[in-house]
């Protein structure tokens, strides 16, 4: 909790921050925006924390994105035999499930690395998707407008994408901290040995994590689409695992596994958000803004690990600054 | 002569906890200093610091009669003391040679620092093979037994020509004949004038080895015993502070009924009934039985195939042929779900690695394999498990300051008792306990006696495996002797012996 705490403040300065630089007049349209940008990307990020509490970690986030996101619109734009958007959007979903039970499959049955199965599904799937869609950039607007138009717009001032993150994020609470499944979820990314020994068929939860994450992902796949409008083969989704992954860690889930909770990973969505809304309302050069958003996290992960030891700023600085080891 | 080390007056603090409280102590050149205590004593601090892990609050270390202050591990085997940790540090990708020179390399070639290979490892082979470790010294660390790897660890503290060496616990993993090697060697360096603080719950060895014994209890001097006081009780009296009486509660038990495991009077029906187990190609198949209330030890050496038995019963560990039969019930082999519904429980050899989660709560992990006792349609009832953590902590005694401690924080005894404390909520029909009271103190231990004596008089059938042969001889109705993945005999209560055992453990080959 006093984890949470730590970044939840350091949530609020940023937003602090951003409200300075900016204009009152325009303090509700950013709000929107940001709004809207966090409960698109909070989807995947709770999607990559799941997975990352039960000791895994997934790179093909954004190319199963780009690839459901073109799965989708060709099966609504088929000629021959166009689906309904709703049944597009339910065999997407099932696509996305059937991803992460491979990449499952291949980790616990086969023993290879999450992070080599992963990396080489980021391959495989954007191979996929490009030739789905042959590289051509769908023209869906038509389609989907209505439901564009919904979801820009706001509910009790709160944006649409934002409400549906917040249902999803209280679904996985529930998964995760209440139930049994999400306990066995943690026992396993702390020690899955351990979690073995007590019984627990690792091997399913495993796979169950990795199906939970590329779902999250093929749902942030249609949300793409219905936001953006557009999909360019070779390009959505890219580099999206990295933010994920990112926003994940920054909301206290250990790379370690067994570390982390729903409400940090909602929290670490945002400050994700939040740090290049910020350095544009500085003018710090929009090309320096994943410099920023790296150097943050790489503090926050620091931070971090010198609260875990008990160590604490002070103590850092003076460990380093004048320890009398450093002779030796 | 002055001796080689003097501790005077050193206290050691940790938030919450006075460690040590001005401890002293003296080693001679050439003496093997025993030091004990129940886990918590403060041992493992005392040695920390002397090889500079920590810094002691208060005191002074002298060497030679001069006092030293060491700030840091390099400074500590800089100025000859070595401490070997009970938990090996090696690196399990790099070869004995590596492991053994790691850090300090031999190399030529200037800044370029290329490893003069055939120099590490002619020198290490010398050392291995005055330890009797047989394995090439390009053989790979994670490749050896756990054994082996102790003895790796003992190479390098060797190499570094040491004149303090601070033992943990060495012979934890060891095999009887890997100890004995380990005791001879000791008995050289000694002759070498070499000084030995050698820590160890095996009060056997200490009194085979030891030329003093020290003990520690809570953090301060408990006494002293020279070598012609050194015994079994007269240690155990120090260190607890009174009088243990029964160590081994089976004993007593058998004392006022005359026949163990009878008292329950169902014994004729096999509670456990296995046929021709195996899990490896290289092995025969396993059968025995075991009655309803019965205690059954089983003996042999490191990697005769005890730990693999137990985990091919409980399922962690495929197998290959066999069957296993619980009340004349066959069970399905192979999903530790199913073993668990069939009423078997096992309790690790390894409990950081298999039993617990360390990171996770005492709560967590006592609820963590019964969760669906405390649970509703897959929903955790939190206060049922808090209420049930309680309950388990109460009835085993396990020492915390709550539930909600992080198991890593407690001592071994402790985490033990949380390991029983996990399964035993439910009534276990075959309970496998695997090396139960490696590297935890007398009082833990005896209440752990206590603990199987009662399951046993309650119905369980329990599978002891222990390398202690006077765990082995105090506590079992029966002994399983293992050797090279086979059981290689079956002793009846009144033909137990320690000979009896290890001449089947080793194969039966009479020397």
């Amino acid at each position: 909790m006093k984890k949470l705490l730590g970044i939840f403040l350091f949530m609020l300065a940023l937003y602090g921050l951003i409200l300075l630089a900016l204009d009152p007049d325009s303090w509700a349209d950013n709000r929107r925006n940001l709004g809207q940008r966090i409960g698109l990307e909070g989807i995947l990020c709770l999607g990559a924390g799941l997975l990352i509490i039960a000791g895994g970690v997934d790179l093909s986030i954004g190319s199963v994105v780009g690839l459901c996101a073109c799965v989708f619109c060709k099966l609504v734009l088929n000629e021959e035999y166009p689906l309904p958007i709703p049944v597009a959007a339910v065999l997407v979903m099932m696509l996305g499930a059937l991803v992460g039970f491979v990449n499952g499959f291949l980790v616990t049955y086969f023993r290879v690395q999450a992070f080599v199965v992963t990396l080489c599904g980021l391959f495989l799937y954007r191979g996929a998707a490009r030739w789905v869609m042959d590289d051509e950039v769908p023209f869906i607007v038509t389609h989907v407008k209505p439901i564009t138009d919904f979801c820009r717009g706001s509910v009790l001032e709160i944006p649409i994408y934002l409400w549906f993150l917040l249902i999803l994020f209280a679904l996985a609470s529930v998964f995760l901290h209440l139930t049994v499944h999400g306990r066995y979820f943690y026992a396993i990314g702390s020690n899955e040995r351990a979690a073995a020994y007590s019984g627990i068929n690792t091997n399913f939860y495993k796979i169950l994590a990795y199906v939970l994450c590329s779902m999250f992902a093929s749902i942030y796949a249609l949300m793409h689409v219905v936001h953006y409008n557009s999909v360019e083969p070779p390009k959505t989704g890219e580099t999206l695992e990295l933010y994920a992954i990112a926003g994940a860690v920054l909301g206290g889930c250990s790379l370690r596994g067994g570390e982390g909770s729903t409400l940090g990973i909602l929290i670490g969505t945002a400050i994700m958000r939040l740090l290049p809304n910020l350095t544009n309302m500085w003018e710090i050069p929009s090309t320096l803004e994943p410099t920023v958003v790296g150097g943050a996290l790489l503090l926050c992960v620091i931070f971090d690990e010198q609260m875990r030891r008990g160590v604490g700023w002070r103590a850092l600085f003076f460990r380093y600054a004048r320890s009398p080891r450093a002779s030796g | 002569m002055p001796p080689l080390l003097t501790v005077t007056g050193v206290s050691k603090a940790f938030p919450g906890v006075q460690a040590l409280a001005k401890v002293n102590l003296e080693l001679a050149p050439g003496e093997i200093l025993a030091v004990v205590g129940e886990n918590g004593a403060g041992k493992s601090t005392l040695m920390k610091i002397l090889a500079g892990v920590h810094q002691p609050d208060a005191g002074t270390i002298a060497l030679d009669g001069r006092p030293v202050s060491i700030r840091g591990v390099k400074e500590a085997e800089h100025l000859g003391i070595v401490l070997i940790h009970q938990e090996l540090n090696l690196a399990g990708h790099l070869d004995v040679a590596g492991n053994i020179y790691l850090g300090r390399e031999p190399t030529w070639g200037g800044i370029l620092g290329f490893i003069d290979r055939r120099r590490i490892h002619d020198d290490s082979a010398r050392i291995t093979r005055r330890l009797g470790l047989t394995t090439d010294t390009r053989a790979l660390v994670r490749d050896l037994s756990i054994g082996q790897q102790q003895l790796v660890e003992i190479a390098r503290a060797l190499s570094l020509s040491s004149r303090v060496l601070i033992l943990d616990e060495p012979t934890s993993s060891l095999t009887e004949s890997e100890t004995e090697r380990l005791f001879a060697v000791l008995g050289e360096l000694k002759d070498d004038g070499i000084g030995i603080l050698y820590i160890s719950h095996r009060l056997k060895e200490v009194e085979k080895i030891a030329d003093r014994v020290v003990v520690l209890r809570d953090g301060r001097n408990a006494g002293e015993l020279p070598r012609a006081d050194i015994c079994h009780q007269a240690i155990v009296n120090l260190m607890v502070g009174r009088e243990l009486k029964q160590f081994f509660h089976r004993q007593r038990h058998e004392a006022s009924s005359g026949e163990p495991g009878r008292a329950t009077g169902q014994v004729d029906a096999p509670r456990v009934q296995v046929q021709g187990l195996r899990w490896s190609a290289r092995q025969p198949g396993i059968s025995f039985a075991i009655r309803a209330g019965e205690i059954v030890g089983m003996a042999g050496l490191m990697g005769s195939g005890r730990t693999e038995l137990a985990e091919t019963l409980f399922g962690v560990r495929r197998s290959i042929a066999g069957t296993i039969a619980i009340d004349g019930k066959p069970i399905r082999l192979g999903r530790p779900a199913d073993a668990i519904r069939a009423g078997i429980f096992l309790i690790p050899e390894d409990r950081r690695i298999d039993g617990l989660i360390l990171d996770d709560n005492v709560k967590h992990n006592i609820s963590i394999a019964v969760l669906q006792d405390v649970s509703r349609f897959g929903f955790v009832h939190f206060r049922q498990e808090a209420r049930l953590a309680q309950v388990m902590c109460d009835r085993f005694r396990v020492r915390t300051p709550g539930t909600t401690q992080i198991v890593g924080n407690l001592s071994g005894g402790n985490q033990q008792k949380v390991v029983l404390a996990k399964w035993l909520s439910r009534t276990p029909r075959l309970l496998i306990l695997d090396e139960p009271t490696r590297g935890i103190d007398v009082g833990a231990k005896s209440e752990i006696y206590a603990l199987m004596d009662e399951l046993a008089r309650q119905g369980a059938a329990v599978l002891m495996i222990s390398s202690d042969l006077e765990e082995i001889l105090g506590m079992s109705d029966r002994v399983l002797v293992m050797h090279q993945g086979a059981v290689a005999g079956e002793l009846e209560r009144a033909a137990l012996s320690e000979e009896a055992i290890m001449h089947l453990a080793t194969g039966g080959v009479r020397t």
